[in-house]
């Protein structure tokens, strides 16, 4: 596993900011590159899989510990 | 048909509407979606330049115990509906368009409107960009 890229801090967001501001921060990450993406929005797991399955990004690893959400995605 | 654009018809312009009509663009650009807004009656009076930052109050459905609730969202540093839309916008592919009808019913000109305010068109124009898009009225 190569290291994080980028990290997008969304804890304490509401919806929509947590996929917002992701979607902002791939723009600056290479293909292949790794993003971390910890939010608080218990919506945003299925945000994160309609995210990723629509615009061919891939969630790589997904942990949730205390209400804190853990997405690593791959930048496709 | 992750692609497919949406246009929005945003009418109302009480707050909660507000972010509702910013929630559902911006989740549509961070898709990928293009986005066009049409600002019609009080959705466009709320983009008036010296008064979008305003408290626009809520939809009166709210009422107190729903005022409650949106303020304690606020408190918690939910952004307004106006920076989400800036977010939107910034990613890309969200056009904001004054309806000209509702233009010369406030008697304002495109000075008066906010930055976010891309230019102003008719029904017609409106209805030929948005093309075959999903079209929402809030």
């Amino acid at each position: 596993m190569s290291d994080i890229h980028t990290t997008v801090d969304a804890k304490g967001l509401s919806c929509p900011m947590p996929i917002v501001k992701t979607a902002q921060a791939v723009k600056n990450v290479p293909a292949g590159e790794l993003i971390e993406v910890l939010a608080t929005d218990p919506g945003s797991v299925k945000d994160f899989a309609a995210w990723t399955r629509s615009t061919g990004n891939a969630i790589v690893e997904q942990t949730e510990d205390e209400g804190v959400y853990r997405f690593v995605i791959k930048r496709a | 048909m992750d692609d497919k654009p949406l246009a929005i018809v945003l009418f109302s312009g009480t707050d909660d509407k507000l972010n509702a009509a910013a929630v559902m663009a911006s989740g549509a650009a961070a898709l990928g979606r293009p986005v066009h807004i049409f600002l019609q009656y009080w959705g466009l009076d709320a983009f008036r330049a010296d008064r979008i930052k305003n408290d626009h109050g809520l939809a009166a459905e709210a009422g107190a115990e729903g005022k409650a609730a949106v303020d304690a969202l606020r408190a918690e540093g939910q952004a307004p509906w106006y920076e989400t839309l800036a977010m939107a916008k910034e990613l890309g592919g969200v056009e904001v368009q004054a309806c000209s009808l509702s233009m010369d019913l406030l008697k304002i000109t495109e000075d008066d409107l906010d930055d976010l305010v891309d230019g102003t068109e008719g029904v017609t124009a409106f209805y030929l960009a948005a093309g075959d898009a999903q079209i929402l009225f809030i």
